[in-house]
């Protein structure tokens, strides 16, 4: 095969960020924004694609300040988006607690736990808003948990030494997002907002080179149709599901992001992905889906495996002396809660000695035997009843008497679309939300952070940052008639027929699986140059045989289930590769992204500041004959933390 | 180069559980409601599977079945799935007759094959309720749910208005009242399972919620009537007080909800006047 090649290019890309002291820089930038006029704001129309907790926040806070606006998703109703399925908690820098946290450490915490690989002026913003997020959560009724004297209670979580992480039981993203659901079926039932609900955008519009539109296919009739509006956001969630087996729920997809990157929009850090470390491991061919076990549990839980590769004892019969509890003995001072992308590793790498445990032996023990002599028995179920339940009931097994079975799993997409200051995508009009864009977490992110950056983009960010494009520029009315959009529909409805008559024997599930499989063992929790040379070869052999040999049964006039998997396959099929072209890119180790070559001779990450300090983004090379890429990069300057090693021993 | 836990999964060893021994698979008849669209008639088609993993979840006995169908050119079957963890709702099947299947507080997707005997015949059919439509096969239209939502589901606050989060102080009985209450996650079982289809629970569950908390106060009242009014017209029926609801229920929402709506709007009423 051919060796992949990258041109970098200089970077044109513009950041806009604000000059001058890092507090100030949101306040001065909002000011320099320009305003609409209230009178105007409703001959603008906004189409926001996706309900999550980034899409539904920014939908009725735009819809609220008198904007016209349509909202598309792909579930049957707004309230299923992924978002739903968080637990933890979500973040935010009250120091309800008074143990010292304030906007400046969670800055810190953000800027560090990114591996110095995020925009300080973005992550600043995140910290101070991210207060206004948890009054506004509470003003719409979000049950969070409180203390006795009704205050609201916190919790430390992903390894922050100080509590400032919300929660809502188990059910924190759940609680959060129906809370942001019913302010958007207000401003439905008041007729601000158009709702289209199972409804999958299929590409992007883009007329003399501003975003102006969509063209979504009606999942249960089929029908392909064109929005036309004044900007279009994407709050379409990430896309971990290219590994095929992951934490996300099934429908989370790249499609959205990946038409608009076809369509000129850069992607960025493609390759930084975050394997969470506390999932129930794969049980057979059949899995599905990863199931999260919380991080919560790694308060009370000792993670450990056999000192011994060929340990054929049940857990209870190893004798302490003969337990190798490797976190703490690697990470002393952060022991078992050690950072995500860190304990994540520790667990590969003692399965990869051959010391992992259960059939597989692709799984670690999660032990609370030491937690219930020192609580009780009943403590521990008080504290984490659901989850061992939870447990029992996927595996079979009663982690009360039995230590759990756990293994990494991926879980989040730092990556993403390439955004500016305003959030605002490489094509103008087009903005970029939540976990689908790049902005905030560097290479790797921390917990219950995303609940906050979703809401922040969507309730506190878009409002203002919206008007640099309505306000700052001067564009005039398309309709869905214009020729453009004819032209767009009609690519879409070929690359449709392309897939249904591919006539081929395998379903798009199977390729989907075999692509996870290669993503996983090359492009996953460990690369290394000739691993994705290979990777990146194998994906487009098997992409090309995807067009050749995929099967879908069925109508495309109708609801069609195989049929919308097989638009998405597609998708990860280009991504996939351009995700090893960046973690190749990419020569040094940082936060999701670990490669083989740069490690420290105690195996940990050994970032390279002096050539790598930078975001990569991604453009598709139009002039080429197949599909190839240039890369911009976005030097990131550190003016407010000094450039660290990350470490957490 | 490393190994990687999916080595095994792509080989396909049955079961790997170090602490079980191999567990033998089961063979199942599966009876499973087919309907084009929702003007065409529907019937039950039979489906054999011998291969059935007990570590299989009910939905990934499903895939199975529709890889299989796809590899043979029919149409693979149309059902409501996503989180596959029991928190969005979407999945929704009524399980030799009841919805959800017979485990109490456990949604579809949660139910693992272990708990089906060897041999066993199994009835999937979609939720069944007039104000649910089916649109194909086991996949029906719930968005009346989102109507009532969009009735009054909500309380006002417009992003950049609230006040300090602690300024209010919500004892923390309360708020566990509350949170029990908008642990809803809008799946539809407690219409489904209940013979007059009423969606009482499901109402009584955001009423409560709402009503439970300080913020929810200000449209205490015009929040009931409008939801109540919507649930009418949406064609759902009165409730009888079977209870079919709350064990049909996954998130174990109390049938106690139902009273507190209509002292809600018992309430509401006398005031409105
Ligand atoms: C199991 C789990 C637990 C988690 N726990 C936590 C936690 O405790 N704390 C935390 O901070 N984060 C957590 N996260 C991460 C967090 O939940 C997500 O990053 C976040 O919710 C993403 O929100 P979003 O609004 O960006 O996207 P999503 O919630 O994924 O929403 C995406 C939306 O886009 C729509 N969509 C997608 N593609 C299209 C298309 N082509 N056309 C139309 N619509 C489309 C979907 O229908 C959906 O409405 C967790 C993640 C997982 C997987
Ligand atoms: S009340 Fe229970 S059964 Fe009814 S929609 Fe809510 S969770 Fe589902
Ligand atoms: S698929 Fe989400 S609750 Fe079952």
């Amino acid at each position: 095969m051919s060796t992949p090649t990258a041109t970098a290019t200089n970077s044109k890309l513009d950041s806009k960020c604000p000059s001058g002291p890092l507090a100030d820089r949101w306040e001065k930038h909002r000011f320099d924004l320009k305003l609409v006029n209230p009178a105007n704001r409703r001959k603008f129309h906004v189409l926001v694609v996706g309900t999550g907790l980034a899409g539904a926040s920014a939908a009725s806070s735009l819809a609220e300040l008198g904007y016209s606006v349509s909202a598309f998703c792909i579930q049957d109703s707004p309230r299923r988006a992924h978002s739903i399925a968080a637990q933890g908690g979500i973040n935010a820098a009250k120091n309800y607690q008074n143990d010292g946290d304030s906007v400046h450490r969670l800055f810190y915490d953000t800027i560090k736990g990114g591996d110095f690989r995020a925009r300080e002026s973005n992550v600043h913003r995140l910290a101070e808003v991210s207060v206004n997020i948890i009054d506004q959560c509470v003003a719409l009724g979000v049950p969070f948990a409180r203390e006795y004297g009704g205050l609201l209670a916190n919790r430390s979580f992903g390894g922050a030494q100080v509590s400032r992480t919300f929660y809502a039981r188990g059910q924190t993203g759940q609680q959060l997002l129906l809370g942001a659901y019913s302010g958007l079926m207000r401003q439905v039932g008041e007729g601000k907002v158009k709702l289209y609900a199972r409804h999958e955008m299929l590409d992007l519009v883009v007329i003399d080179g501003i975003a102006r539109g969509i063209v979504c296919r009606n999942l249960i009739t089929g029908e392909i149709k064109s929005y036309a509006g004044d900007a279009v956001l994407l709050c379409t969630g990430g896309y971990g599901n290219v590994f095929y087996l992951s934490t996300n729920a099934k429908a989370c997809n790249v499609t959205a992001a990946w038409r608009a990157h076809k369509r000129g929009a850069l992607f960025a850090n493609p390759c930084y992905t975050q394997i969470h470390p506390t999932c129930i491991p794969v049980s057979g061919s059949h899995q599905s889906k990863l199931t999260l076990m919380s991080e919560s549990l790694r308060n009370d839980g000792r993670v450990w495996v056999p000192k011994a590769g060929d340990e054929s004892r049940s857990p209870d019969q190893v004798p302490d002396e003969e337990r190798d509890y490797y976190l703490e003995r690697k990470y002393p001072s952060f022991g078992n809660l050690s950072p995500r992308d860190i304990s994540s590793r520790a667990a590969k790498q003692v399965c990869d000695e051959g010391r992992g445990v259960g059939g597989s032996k692709m799984s670690v023990y999660l032990d609370f035997r030491d937690a219930i002599v020192r609580d009780g028995v009943d403590a521990i179920r008080a504290r984490y009843g659901n989850l061992f339940q939870m447990y029992e009931r996927i595996t079979g097994e009663d982690p009360y008497r039995v230590p759990m079975r756990i293994y990494p799993a991926v879980h989040y997409t730092m990556g993403g679309v390439w955004v500016d200051y305003n959030l605002e995508s490489t094509i103008p009009g087009l903005f970029v939300l939540g976990e689908a864009n790049f902005s905030d977490h560097g290479a790797n992110r921390l917990g219950a952070s995303a609940l906050m950056q979703g809401l922040a983009d969507g309730y506190f960010v878009i409002p203002y940052t919206i008007a640099s494009h309505l306000a700052g520029r001067k564009f005039g009315k398309v309709t869905a008639e214009h020729a453009e959009f004819r032209r767009v529909e009609q690519e879409v409805r070929e690359r449709i027929e392309r897939l249904k008559n591919a006539s081929g024997k395998r379903s798009p599930d199977s390729f989907h699986r075999e692509l996870g499989l290669l993503m996983w063992d090359k492009c996953g929790m460990a690369r290394n140059a000739g691993g994705l040379r290979q990777a990146i070869g194998r994906v487009r052999e098997l992409r090309e045989q995807y067009w050749q040999d995929v099967k879908i049964p069925g109508d495309a006039a109708n609801l069609n289930n195989a049929l919308e998997h097989a638009g998405r396959v597609a998708d990860f099929f280009e991504l996939a590769e351009l995700m090893c072209m960046d973690a190749l890119d990419r020569n040094e180790s940082c936060g999701g992204h670990f490669r083989e070559e740069f490690q420290t001779p105690d195996g940990e990450a050994k970032r390279d500041d002096a050539n790598y300090c930078y975001a990569g983004a991604w453009e598709v090379d139009a002039s080429a004959s197949s599909l190839a890429w240039k890369l911009h990069k976005e030097p990131l300057v550190f003016e407010n933390v000094k450039l660290a090693e990350r470490s957490y021993k | 180069m490393s190994s990687s836990h999916d080595t095994h999964a792509a080989h396909g060893a049955a079961s790997t559980h170090g602490a079980h021994a191999e567990k033998k698979s089961l063979r199942l008849t599966l009876h499973v409601w087919r309907q084009r669209d929702p003007n065409a008639e529907g019937k039950f088609a039979t489906y054999k599977l011998d291969d059935v993993s007990p570590d299989m979840s009910f939905l990934e006995m499903l895939d199975v079945l529709n890889e299989r169908l796809i590899a043979g050119g029919e149409e693979a079957i149309a059902f409501d799935h996503d989180c596959r963890e029991g928190i969005c709702g979407a999945c929704s099947l009524t399980i030799n007759g009841q919805p959800h299947g017979f485990e109490r507080e456990t949604t579809t997707c949660q139910i693992h094959m272990r708990r089906f005997e060897d041999g066993q015949t199994i009835y999937i059919e979609p939720f069944r309720a007039n104000a649910f439509p089916v649109v194909k096969d086991l996949v029906v239209d719930r968005s009346a749910f989102d109507r009532i939502i969009a009735a009054g589901g909500f309380i006002t606050a417009r992003a950049g208005s609230a006040p300090d989060a602690n300024a209010l102080p919500i004892p923390q009985v309360a708020a566990d009242a509350a949170m029990d209450a908008a642990a809803c996650i809008g799946c539809g079982a407690c219409v489904a399972s209940c013979k007059n289809a009423s969606a009482m629970l499901f109402v009584s569950a955001k009423v409560s919620h709402l009503a439970l908390l300080p913020q929810g106060q200000a449209e205490r009242n015009s929040r009931v009537l409008a939801m109540v009014e919507q649930m009418d017209k949406e064609g759902f029926g009165n409730c009888t007080n079977e209870s079919e609801c709350e064990a049909a229920c996954p998130k174990g929402i109390s049938v106690s909800n139902i009273a507190r709506l209509n002292r809600e709007y018992l309430r509401a009423l006398a005031s409105s006047d």
